[in-house]
C-alpha cells in the first residue's frame, strides 16, 4: 500500500488556507439600540481580511494541532531549571471563577477587597517563604522580576548619592535573563567563572568587587543543580562591597522549607509563579515573577502593593498603594492576577505541613536519578545534587560520536520530553534533569532505564540516535533555513 | 473514624519508596541531601496556614470572590486599557486543553508543533488585522509592549529621546518611563499639536484611539516623524480594527497594542497579551518570540522558534530584549477568538461597540447638567463631563449595581470615561442614562 503523500496533512493547513467566503465561528447579538451615524469613509478600512470558518471546524483544527505537543499531563517532562511539575486542577478551576476571572482592573478598591486581600495574604506567604520583609506580586515573568530587582538595586544607590555602582556581577553558569535584565538597567556586566565543583569562585569575586559593584545575581541553586558551599562567604563580600545580593528564584522548588534566603542576607529574590507554584507554562507564558526584598529595598517596590489599612468604620480594608520611592510601574495593572490566584491556591493546599515536601522530594527524584545514571553518562561535578542533576552526553560524543543533541531526541520516541540541553553553557554536551517533586518512583525507574538503553543504543546503533525522533508530525527541523529566509506569516499562495 | 495526616496530592512518593531511595542514592536522611545548606539557617520554621482540602479551599476562594463586585451581577462601563466582550465559549475550551495549556515554550520543535503553529496562526493574524508586515509571538501586555517598543526604536534609530503623546494611556506612559530611564533614554511626553519632533527623536507614540477614546490625526502625525526619520510607534485598540483603518495603511513602523480584548477575560489586570508588530525591515531589532516556518529532514513543513541569536539565552547581555516566559497562552486564545468571529464577526464586534457607545453619548449629552467635553470621532469609549466629582457620582451609581466610568477628573474638569461594548445591552445603557439624570441631582 503505498504510504500517504504528508505534505498534503490537512492538519497543517493554516486558518487562512481554510477560510470560505460565508463561514461563521461564532454567534453574535443583533444591534439592539438606533444605528448611529458612521464616521467619513477615509477613516474606515475596506477590507478586513480575516478568515471564515465555522466553529466545529475550528475545534477540530486545534484540536488536531495540540495533539502535535508533548505536555506535562501527557509526558514526563525532566526539562532542566523549568520546573515541570505537575499543574494542579483546582487551581484552574479557582482562577476561572467570575469572581475572580470577570473582575475589571480598574474597579475602585473599595469593589474588589476579595482579590486585594487574596493578594495582599500572598504577599505575605511568599515573603514568609523566602524570609524577606516584602513583596511586589506586579513582574508578569521571570525576566520581569529580574528587571524589577535590578531596577531597585539601582535605585537604592543613585538614593544615596552613589552613582558610580554601574556594575552587575553574574556567574558564568546563570541563565541568559540574568545578563539581559541587568543590561536592559543600565548595568555593564561581568561574568564569574565557577570553580571546579560548581561553586561561585569566591576568589574571582573577592578580586571583582569594589566601589563601583552595583549587584551582585545569584541563582541558588545554580543551574548545575548545586547549592553553593560558599554562599555566605559570596553574601559577606558583595555586601561588605556596598553591593545588592539578588537571588535568581529560578529554582527556588529546592528551598521551600530548607532555607529563606533573607536569612543568609539576600536583597531581592524573585520567584517564577510558573515553575516553583504551578501556573501552568502554557506552552511558553503566562507566568508571574513576583520579587522579594528586603527591608532596605521595601522603598523602591514598584507600584501597586496592596495594603491592610484600618477603615473609618474600623474594619480591614485593602488598598492599592505607591511606595515612598518607587522605581514606577512595571506593567499596565496590578500584575498577572490569574497566575496569582493559583499560587495562592497552591499555597493555601499545601499550607505549612505540605511546603516543605516539595523540596524533599524534589531533590530525593534528583539524586535518585544522579546515583542511577551515575557510570552511564559523565557527570561533571560528582556531587549530590538539589532539584537537579546535570550529566555530560561527552563520553557518548567522543566514543560513538553521538550528542546530547541526539540522546535528548532519541527520549522524544520513549515518550519524554528532553532535559533542558547544552545548558549551562559551562558543561560541554550538557543534559540538564530535573524530574520536579510530583513524579512518582516508577517513572523516574522507567526514565532510568530508558537512558540506559539509549546510552546502548548510541554504542549499537549511534545512526537511530542521529534520526531521532522517528515518530513525531515533524523529523528535526532545519533551523538555519528559518533564520536565514524568514518566513514568518501566511501570505496569499 | 481513623485520621489522616496531611497527605499532599501532588508528590507520589510514599515514606516507604522514600526510603528506598535514599538507600540507593546512599543518603542516611533526607536532611544530608541538604548539608550544603548552612546548618544555622537549615530547615527554618515557615509561618504559614495550615493545608486545606480541596473542598475548604473552594470555601475559601469562594468567600473572597463574594467580596468583589462582579461585573455582569453588576452593569459595568469601564474601559480605560482593558475591555469586557464576550468570549465564545470555544476559547476557553481549546485552551484548557492539557497539550496548550501544561506544554513548555517550544524550544523542542518536534514535540511542539501544536504550540509553534498556533503561534504562526498568531502572528498572520496580527498581520492581517493591523496591516503590518511581521508581528512576534507576544509580550507579557499592551504597556510593556509599547514600552519596548520604544527602546527598539532607539536601537534602530540610535536617538535617545521618545516622543509620547499626552492622550496615550497614563499606565502606558508611566511604564514606558519605568522602561526608558535606566538605559539613558529620554520619554518626552507633549500635546497632540505640539508634536513637532526633530531628528533627536527615535520615535513617536500615539495611541489610536487615543486613551479617551477619540481618533488621533495619525496621517499628519506620521508625515511630521517621518520627516525627521523618526518611527511612528502606534498603541492601536485591536478590536477598534474591525472597522477603522489599519496602522500598516498610514505608515506605522511599529505597532503594540493590549491584546486582551480579544477573548480574554479581564481577570483585574492580567494575564494579558502584549500585540507587537513592525515593518520587516527591522524584525531583526524586535523583541520576543519569533516563530518560523521551515522544512523538516523530510521536506514536511514544520515550524521553529527563529531568529533567537536575538534572544537573551544565545546573545545574553547584548540581547534585544531580557523577555523568556511570554504569554503563550493567551496568544492563543486572541487567535481563537480573531478566527471564531472572523471576517464578518470582528467587524460586527467593532459595529456594536460603535453604535452603543454612540447611543449612550446621545442620552447622556442630552442629561441636564452633563455634557460631552471632547471633539471628534470616537470609538467605544468617551468622556463625559458629570455636574458634580465622578468618584461621588459612582458611589450612587454602584447602590444602583452600576460599575460607573474611569475617574478621569485629573484630565477633564468632572470627567468621566464611559465604556460600552457588545456586552451592553440597550436596557443597561437606558439605565445608566437614568441613573446619572438621578444622582447628578444636588
Amino acid at each position: 500500500m503505498a504510504t500517504p503523500d504528508v505534505t498534503m496533512d490537512g492538519r497543517r493547513k493554516l486558518l487562512m488556507d481554510r477560510s470560505v467566503p460565508g463561514r461563521m465561528g461564532t454567534t453574535l447579538p443583533p444591534l439592539d439600540v438606533p444605528a448611529q451615524p458612521l464616521p467619513s469613509k477615509g477613516l474606515l478600512r475596506d477590507d478586513l481580511p480575516m478568515p471564515e470558518v465555522s466553529e466545529s471546524e475550528l475545534v477540530r483544527y486545534f484540536s488536531q494541532i495540540s495533539q502535535f505537543n508533548f505536555s506535562i499531563d501527557h509526558n514526563f517532562y525532566p526539562l532542566g531549571s523549568c520546573t515541570m511539575k505537575y499543574n494542579p486542577k483546582v487551581n484552574d478551576e479557582m482562577a476561572g471563577m467570575p469572581g475572580m476571572a470577570e473582575i475589571h482592573p480598574n474597579q475602585p478598591p473599595e469593589t474588589v477587597q476579595g482579590a486585594l486581600k487574596l493578594m495582599h495574604r500572598l504577599q505575605g506567604y511568599l515573603a514568609e517563604a523566602t524570609g524577606m520583609a516584602g513583596a511586589s506580586l506586579a513582574p508578569m515573568a521571570g525576566a520581569e522580576g529580574e528587571l524589577t530587582g535590578l531596577l531597585m538595586a539601582r535605585a537604592y544607590h543613585l538614593s544615596r548619592g552613589d552613582a558610580k555602582r554601574k556594575k552587575v556581577l553574574i556567574p558564568d553558569s546563570a541563565h541568559g535573563t540574568n545578563p539581559a535584565s541587568a543590561a536592559m538597567a543600565g548595568f555593564q556586566v561581568l561574568a564569574l567563572p565557577t570553580d571546579t565543583n560548581g561553586n561561585t569562585d569566591a576568589e574571582a569575586l573577592k578580586a571583582s568587587v569594589g566601589d563601583d559593584l552595583a549587584a551582585f545575581m545569584i541563582t541558588q541553586p545554580s543551574t548545575l543543580g548545586l547549592f553553593d558551599a560558599n554562599l555566605l562567604e559570596l553574601v559577606h563580600i558583595v555586601r561588605e562591597a556596598g553591593g545588592i545580593v539578588y537571588g535568581d528564584g529560578a529554582n527556588l522548588n529546592a528551598l521551600l522549607g530548607r532555607v529563606k534566603l533573607g536569612d543568609l542576607g539576600f536583597d531581592v529574590v524573585h520567584s517564577n509563579l510558573h515553575k516553583t507554584f504551578t501556573q501552568p507554562h502554557g506552552g511558553g507564558g503566562p507566568g508571574a515573577g513576583a520579587v522579594m526584598v528586603s527591608r532596605r529595598l521595601l522603598p523602591f517596590l514598584p507600584t501597586p502593593l496592596v495594603e491592610q489599612r484600618k477603615g473609618p468604620d474600623g474594619k480591614e480594608q485593602y488598598v492599592l498603594a505607591t511606595p515612598p520611592k518607587t522605581i514606577g510601574k512595571m506593567g499596565a495593572f496590578h500584575g498577572n492576577f490569574g497566575a496569582l490566584v493559583r499560587a495562592y491556591s497552591y499555597i493555601r493546599t499545601l499550607g505549612d505541613a505540605g511546603v516543605a515536601e516539595v523540596s524533599r522530594d524534589a531533590v530525593i527524584n534528583a539524586n535518585y536519578i544522579l546515583s542511577q545514571l551515575k557510570g552511564h553518562y559523565d557527570l561533571p561535578y560528582d556531587r549530590r545534587c538539589m532539584h537537579e542533576a546535570v550529566f555530560s552526553a561527552r563520553n557518548l560524543r567522543h566514543k560513538h560520536g553521538v550528542s546530547a543533541l541526539d540522546v535528548a531526541k532519541r527520549l522524544i520516541d520513549y515518550g519524554v520530553h528532553p532535559p533542558t540541553m547544552y545548558f549551562p553553557l559551562i558543561v560541554e554536551e550538557a543534559l540538564m534533569i530535573e524530574p520536579t517533586e510530583t513524579e512518582s518512583k516508577e517513572t523516574l525507574d522507567q526514565f532510568i532505564a530508558t537512558m540506559k538503553a539509549i546510552a546502548r543504543e548510541a554504542a549499537e546503533n549511534p545512526k537511530l540516535l542521529h534520526d531521532a525522533p522517528h515518530n513525531t508530525p515533524n523529523t528535526r527541523l532545519d533551523e538555519a533555513r528559518a533564520a536565514r529566509q524568514p518566513d514568518l506569516r501566511w501570505r496569499k499562495a | 473514624m481513623e485520621s489522616h495526616g496531611f497527605t499532599s496530592p501532588y508528590t507520589p512518593n510514599t515514606d516507604a519508596e522514600r526510603s528506598e531511595m535514599l538507600n540507593a542514592i546512599g543518603a542516611g536522611s533526607v536532611d544530608e541531601l541538604f548539608k550544603d545548606i548552612p546548618q544555622q539557617h537549615r530547615n527554618p520554621k515557615l509561618n504559614l496556614p495550615p493545608p486545606l482540602s480541596e473542598l475548604e479551599l473552594r470555601r475559601d476562594i469562594e468567600a473572597l470572590a463574594r467580596m468583589n463586585a462582579v461585573p455582569g451581577d453588576y452593569a459595568c462601563f469601564l474601559g480605560g486599557g482593558a475591555y469586557r466582550h464576550h468570549v465564545p465559549a470555544v476559547v476557553r475550551q481549546l485552551v484548557s486543553r492539557s497539550e496548550f495549556m501544561t506544554s513548555y515554550t517550544p524550544y523542542q520543535p518536534e514535540v511542539s508543533q501544536g504550540t509553534l503553529q498556533a503561534h504562526f496562526e498568531f502572528q498572520s493574524l496580527i498581520c492581517q488585522l493591523t496591516g503590518m508586515e511581521v508581528a512576534n509571538a507576544g509580550m507579557y501586555d499592551g504597556a510593556t509592549s509599547l514600552a519596548e517598543g520604544c527602546l527598539m526604536a532607539a536601537r534602530v534609530t540610535k536617538r535617545n529621546k521618545v516622543m509620547v503623546l499626552d492622550t496615550v494611556s497614563p499606565a502606558y506612559r508611566a511604564v514606558v518611563k519605568t522602561f526608558v530611564e535606566a538605559p539613558q533614554l529620554e520619554e518626552i511626553v507633549v500635546a497632540p499639536a505640539q508634536a513637532n519632533p526633530t531628528n533627536e527623536f527615535a520615535c513617536v507614540v500615539v495611541q489610536q484611539p487615543n486613551f479617551f477614546g477619540y481618533l488621533e490625526d495619525v496621517e499628519a502625525l506620521a508625515r511630521r516623524t517621518h520627516s525627521v526619520g523618526a518611527l511612528l510607534v502606534v498603541a492601536v485598540d485591536l478590536v477598534s480594527l474591525g472597522m477603522f483603518k489599519p496602522p500598516g495603511e498610514y505608515g506605522a513602523d511599529i505597532v503594540v497594542g493590549e491584546g486582551q480584548s480579544l477573548g480574554v477575560a479581564p481577570t483585574f489586570g492580567g494575564p494579558y497579551v502584549g500585540i507587537f508588530a513592525c515593518k520587516e525591515q527591522y524584525i531583526r531589532q524586535m523583541p520576543g518570540r519569533i516563530v518560523g516556518r521551515t522544512v523538516d529532514t523530510r521536506g514536511r513543513t514544520g515550524y521553529v522558534l527563529t531568529l533567537q541569536t536575538r534572544e537573551q539565552h544565545i546573545r545574553r547581555e547584548r540581547a534585544t530584549s531580557n523577555i523568556c516566559t511570554s504569554v503563550g497562552l493567551i496568544a492563543l486564545m486572541a487567535t481563537i477568538y480573531m478566527a471564531a468571529n472572523g471576517r464578518r464577526g470582528l467587524r460586527h464586534v467593532a459595529e456594536l461597540c460603535y453604535h452603543k457607545a454612540h447611543y449612550a453619548a446621545s442620552l447622556v449629552s442630552k442629561i441636564p447638567g452633563y455634557s460631552l467635553p471632547a471633539q471628534g470621532t470616537f470609538f467605544r469609549e468617551f468622556v463625559i463631563q458629570c455636574p458634580r466629582p465622578p468618584a461621588e457620582i459612582n458611589r450612587k451609581l454602584l447602590e444602583r449595581r452600576i460599575i460607573g466610568g474611569l475617574d478621569v477628573s485629573d484630565r477633564y474638569p468632572n470627567g468621566m470615561l464611559l465604556c460600552c461594548t457588545e456586552v451592553n445591552s440597550r436596557e443597561e445603557i437606558e439605565t445608566l442614562a437614568k441613573a446619572l439624570a438621578e444622582v447628578g441631582k444636588a
